[in-house]
């Protein structure tokens, strides 16, 4: 029996190591090639609709925002891609900082609000999103109106958040730009005395407050859009309140779009092709009624349901201040909450 | 630290001159031939690659930068909390591992052989998806308790598969000797079979603790703060390569210890079987009246580990409304992860191959250095390996950067040590006087290797191959990063519907991904030397 075996093995051996080769190098070379930190399931559809505007074919790498990053880092000049689509703002700074990214036009920045892209012109945000309370309204009849009321003893031990996602340290970067280091690190530690509970992301802090496991959670407001489009209105027992009066914790937050520096020049045109596609009323529109964000270029609405952004109060902040991330992670490490 | 000058003949005085040398192994003089060092060192200057990304990464910003973040102390506190982990879950594995394995093996357990194939299934099961099932149960196991509880159902047939093997593999005679001279069943167990297992389970065990300090899954969803999730912190909110690579190189340190500490329990003992090499199938002990206890633990244990993340997958089906059945994308996607993850074991097999013989037939600075290196990068979290590869395969193999082949490659360098710690355990069952005498006969160090010494030891190896295949098909960090632009396995897709929260379209990925993992579960469980 024996004998059998090891002759299986090696057929099995042969085999496998032969069939994965026969599959490589099939279809058609593509002209652009992204690096995309968004979820397959929100970006596919409109990487169509973009194959289809540009009239080439679009190959895309999805992965984790900041691992893309790391990867494009490592990669350098030798990338393969032309266009990085990330889930966060920090993403793109850290690319911006190490001068991987291509300079924009002046008319493609000019689409968007200063405030919505990077200071040094080489990425632009696309989509917008809100921070926002989530909140069992079980728990809590009536949610607080200001971050700053969780540092009070009644919310200890009944707080979600997720200290490792970027959006949460933007908010707390954005923190620091409008209430100083400070005052920052006060409501930090704080927040640290309510012992609140880490969860790794956005989603999972919405899905710990939809079961009750906390009463309150600071997340992105269309996490909540995609569950009740997910799971059906009636079964999300969370809900969401937006912080008025340009409260820190109401920061808007953008994914965003860069070129990469080192990419030929033909494929460079499809990335400077495709910057300006994302930033067109169809893509806009896109961003606003299937992943439920804002868009960011003037003139397109927001999904019904989701109030727009000229009702909402939110902390006026330019997003190219955000740069001071580095501090913002030291504080977070000297309070002990990452 | 001793010079090598001082230490090799150091070591050569503490047996007396004559004495034999410990049978299973060759005299520390004997050299390894070279058809086995020539690729052995080849496999493990792969394997040593990402540590010279480390090193680049690590020192960028100059020794003492790299310093400053290890000598922290919120570094020594999570590697604290990491060893308190990893010592638990190791204890559990050996625990759950080795029980499990004589009974299915060597006891008339009813039903043992439909046994033997579920409890490898956990293997199958992404830590990611155990801990999220626990989790959505009883949310208040998060924390140690649920880290080790997840981590324990995932990673037991680590020690599972290869002891089954070795009970498989040893000589009935010794036991019978032992029972003839008036022990019984237990105490013979104790003291005759155990002793015979220490290799298969203590390399076991060091891939279950490997496994441990190295996963990101299960600890970041019980939110257990351990040392790897100081690492992916680096990268997700600090974009820094340089602290997360220094972090890392502890690590690296970490698995060089466990590695020489487990080599240190090795012992000297005699683990091949007696007279002509074939072994004979060992009579399966009587459970008695304890056969409802051990069917009651048998099935518990695969209750929780299996039949439990399966329930919740069908819970996802029913709540979530993301159902869509699209059975193309699944058999697509299901063929390619087939593919890339037989492709990674049978490479990841051949090339551990000459390092595990060697690792069982010899002693010596050699032996011991290449088993190290095998070693040396499993502890890493994947993305940093994962990185590693994009750093030399950009540079140095750039037609290869994100094709088939590189992601073949990385699954080997990734899990060599799984293969190579199942060749040596089954080398080491085989008499190596059988080698001596087929080279006396004439056949040369290449014809030993195929007609002796691996056909003795093809059960083990085999185990070996399928327990590689199955952590292939899940790996998700460096597919994500390797695979070509546009692939997708099984890992990346659950991946994929997990992040949008679209847990129902999820399930039919993760179920593939254990019923896939029941193929060689069952053929290794049907199969009797």
């Amino acid at each position: 029996m024996r004998r059998p075996l090891a002759r299986t093995l090696t057929a099995f051996a042969a085999a496998a190591l032969l069939l994965p080769l026969a599959g490589c190098g099939s279809g058609e070379p593509a002209g652009l090639v992204i690096y995309s930190g968004r979820n397959e399931n929100l970006v596919k559809p409109l990487v169509e609709k973009l194959e289809k505007h540009l009239g080439t074919n679009v190959e895309v790498r999805y992965g984790d925002s900041a691992e893309l990053s790391a990867q494009l880092l490592e990669e350098g000049d030798k990338t393969e891609a032309g266009l990085f689509l990330s889930q966060d703002a920090g993403a793109l700074g850290a690319l911006s900082k190490e001068q991987r990214l291509a300079p924009l036009p002046r008319t493609t920045l000019d689409k968007v609000a200063p405030a919505h892209r990077g200071s040094a012109g080489d990425w632009t945000g696309v989509s917008g999103r809100v921070r926002v309370l989530g909140y069992a309204p079980a728990q809590v009849p009536a949610p607080p109106n200001s971050v700053h009321e969780l540092v009070k003893p009644e919310w200890k031990g009944r707080i979600g958040f997720a200290p490792t996602n970027a959006s949460f340290q933007a908010f707390v970067t954005g923190m620091r730009v409008l209430e100083g280091d400070d005052a920052t690190r006060t409501w930090l530690k704080g927040l640290k005395a309510n012992e609140p509970k880490a969860y790794d992301n956005n989603l999972k802090v919405l899905d710990a407050v939809d079961k009750g496991e906390v009463a309150i959670g600071l997340l992105n407001h269309y996490y909540w859009y995609e569950q009740v489009a997910e799971k059906g209105a009636d079964k999300v027992k969370a809900k969401i309140h937006y912080l008025p009066e340009g409260d820190p914790g109401g920061l808007v937050n953008v994914a965003g779009v860069g070129i990469l520096k080192g990419a030929d020049e033909k494929q460079a045109g499809y990335a400077q092709q495709a910057v300006d596609y994302l930033l067109s009323a169809e893509a806009q529109k896109y961003f606003a009624e299937e992943t439920k964000e804002y868009p960011l270029v003037a003139g397109v609405k927001t999904a019904e349901g989701v109030p727009p952004l000229e009702t909402l109060q939110p902390p006026k902040i330019d997003l190219g201040r955000l740069d001071s991330l580095k501090q913002t992670l030291t504080m977070l490490q000297d309070v002990g909450l990452v | 630290m001793t010079s090598p000058e001082l230490s090799a003949p150091a070591r050569r005085e503490t047996r007396p001159a004559g004495a034999p040398a410990p049978a299973g192994r060759r005299r520390a003089g004997t050299r390894p031939s070279w058809v086995l060092i020539v690729p052995a060192v080849l496999a493990a200057a792969l394997a040593v690659l990402p540590l010279g990304y480390l090193a680049v990464r690590a020192l960028e910003r100059g020794p003492a930068y790299a310093w400053g973040v290890i000598a922290d102390d919120r570094t020594g506190e999570l590697l604290l909390r990491s060893l308190g982990l990893t010592t638990t879950v190791v204890a559990a594995c050996l625990l759950v591992g080795v029980s499990l394995a004589w009974l299915t093996v060597r006891t008339a357990l009813p039903g043992a052989r439909a046994w033997s194939v579920l409890v490898t299934l956990p293997l199958a099961v992404p830590s990611y998806v155990t801990a999220f099932a626990w989790l959505s149960a009883a949310p208040s196991l998060a924390g140690f308790t649920g880290s080790a509880l997840a981590l324990t159902l995932v990673s037991f047939p680590y020690v599972y598969l290869p002891v089954a093997a070795a009970l498989r593999g040893t000589d009935p005679g010794h036991e019978e000797v032992a029972r003839s001279l008036g022990h019984g069943p237990f105490r013979t167990f104790l003291r005759v079979t155990l002793p015979q297992l220490r290799p298969a389970a203590a390399g076991g065990g060091l891939l279950v603790a490997l496994y441990v300090l190295s996963d990101f899954g299960a600890v970041s969803l019980m939110r257990y703060d351990t040392f790897t999730r100081g690492i992916y912190t680096s990268y997700r909110a600090s974009f820094d390569r340089t602290p997360a690579a220094a972090l890392s190189a502890v690590l690296v340190v970490m698995t060089v210890l466990l590695v020489a500490a487990e080599t240190r329990t090795r012992g000297r003992a005699d683990y091949a079987r007696t007279g002509t090499g074939t072994a004979r199938r060992a009579v399966p002990a009587a459970l008695g009246r304890l056969r409802a206890l051990a069917l009651a633990w048998c099935g518990a244990i695969v209750a929780v580990a299996v039949g439990f993340p399966l329930a919740t997958l069908g819970y996802w089906l029913a709540v979530g409304t993301s159902a869509t059945w699209d059975p193309a994308t699944l058999s697509t996607t299901a063929l390619t992860t087939l593919g890339v993850a037989a492709a990674g074991a049978a490479l990841t097999t051949l090339v551990a191959l000459p390092v595990g013989v060697i690792a069982a037939r010899h002693r010596g600075r050699l032996a011991h250095l290449l088993e190290q290196a095998a070693y040396a990068g499993h502890a890493v979290p994947g993305i940093t390996v994962a990185l590693a590869l994009v750093f030399f395969a950009v540079r140095y193999a750039r037609p290869l950067y994100q094709e088939t082949p590189l992601l073949i490659c990385a699954y080997m360098v990734l899990f060599l040590p799984v293969a190579v710690a199942a060749t040596r355990a089954a080398v080491l069952q085989a008499p190596p006087v059988l080698d001596d005498v087929a080279r006396s006969l004439g056949r040369t160090p290449f014809g030993v290797l195929r007609e002796v010494t691996l056909p003795l030891a093809a059960p083990g190896v085999a185990a070996g191959a399928a327990l590689t295949f199955v952590v292939c098909m899940k790996e998700l960090p460096a597919t994500l990063l390797l695979r070509p632009t546009g692939m997708d396995t099984l890992a990346t897709r659950l991946w994929t519907e997990t992040g949008t929260g679209s847990f129902a379209a999820a399930a039919p990925y993760a179920a593939a991904l254990i019923l896939l993992a029941a193929v060689p579960s069952y053929l290794l469980g049907r199969h009797r030397p």
